[in-house]
């Protein structure tokens, strides 16, 4: 990547983050805006992709809800989180798992890395 | 007042608002340009600025350039351009035109010589459709009929045909300034500007804003 890219874009590259490690459990702590309030919301679950690099570097979280997968993408710079708490560290062997898209109940677990 | 600079594309990035939202941007090196020389009615039969931008080693440029580079008393530059603008009283021989003439939320026009493509045929080069890919088809990705037989007994002009594409002064307009560094004289456009990287850019304030 250029030099003058690279140097525009160090200031806003976030170091605060615990490492992003597909497989594992996640809390993302999301700024929200209502108006002029500002909350905190929370989304819980699985990583199962980190892809790009530098700013443009995005991972996606997948949760059930109510039944229903639910995936959300997030940009790891954005200043719009807060915080990631790591709440469970997955044994995989895989850098994607789309497989999980297409299972129900516990075979749709990751297994913990002990 | 119409503003101007010639600039350098580097690539693009993305970079985040305050709000958090992400926004694309090409980054522009534009300036520092030199104004070289003041065309004038009397003399040229129109007002212009004439702008020269990058250095360049005395070995690379020719004696006939170096001389007019002289007779400003400027340093040498690899590109010379001209700006129509309709108040050219402002700028002097020896003016330096740097960055910060656009300001954060400026509308831009922004001129350049887009990508080569080569020679391409009608589906690359204009969008036509394509046949059938099966079916004993064997009409894949022809510019396909020419016209009509004895009458007009001509292919008529402008029918589009292969050729070679890209290589053409391409101009955006109204885009957006995201960001100016003036002392690192850089310029963050939002979205996507024509040519290749390294290429020359002409930013003007917009026409139609």
């Amino acid at each position: 990547m250029n030099d003058i890219i690279n140097a525009l874009t160090k200031d806003q590259i976030r170091t605060d983050l615990p490492d992003l490690v597909v497989g594992n459990n996640v809390k993302i702590y999301v700024k929200v805006r209502e108006g002029a309030r500002e909350r905190l919301q929370m989304f819980e679950g699985t990583i199962i992709k980190v892809q790009g690099s530098g700013i443009a570097k995005t991972f996606t979280v997948r949760r059930i809800s109510y039944g229903v997968g639910v995936e959300r993408t997030f940009p790891v710079n954005s200043p719009n989180i807060d915080r990631i708490e790591v709440s469970r560290r997955g044994k995989v062997r895989r850098a994607r798992l789309f497989y999980l898209r297409d299972r129900v109940g516990k075979s749709a677990k990751v297994k913990e890395r002990i | 007042m119409e503003k101007a600079i010639l600039g350098k594309k580097i690539g693009m990035t993305q970079i985040f608002m305050e709000d958090g939202k992400v926004v694309p941007v090409t980054v522009v090196e534009a300036g520092p340009c030199v104004v070289v020389q003041k065309k004038t009615v009397e003399t040229d039969g129109y007002d212009a600025v004439q702008v020269g931008f990058e250095d360049i080693k005395e070995k690379h440029i020719s004696k006939p350039e170096k001389g007019h580079f002289d007779k400003a008393n400027t340093a040498l530059k690899k590109y010379l351009r001209e700006f129509r603008l309709n108040d050219c009283s402002a700028y002097n021989v020896g003016d330096e035109i740097k960055a910060d003439v656009f300001a954060q939320g400026d509308k831009i026009d922004v001129t350049g010589t887009s990508k080569g493509k080569g020679f391409a045929s009608t589906i690359k080069k204009y969008g036509t459709h394509r046949g059938p890919e099966t079916h004993g088809s064997g009409y894949h990705r022809r510019p396909g009929s020419l016209g009509a037989c004895s009458y007009p007994g001509r292919v008529m002009k402008g029918k589009k045909l292969p050729g070679h594409m890209g290589v053409n002064t391409v101009t955006i307009q109204n885009l957006d300034v995201v960001k100016v560094d003036a002392e690192k004289n850089i310029i963050l456009i939002r979205g996507a500007v024509p040519g290749n990287k390294g290429g020359l850019v002409i930013i003007r304030n917009a026409v139609k804003a």
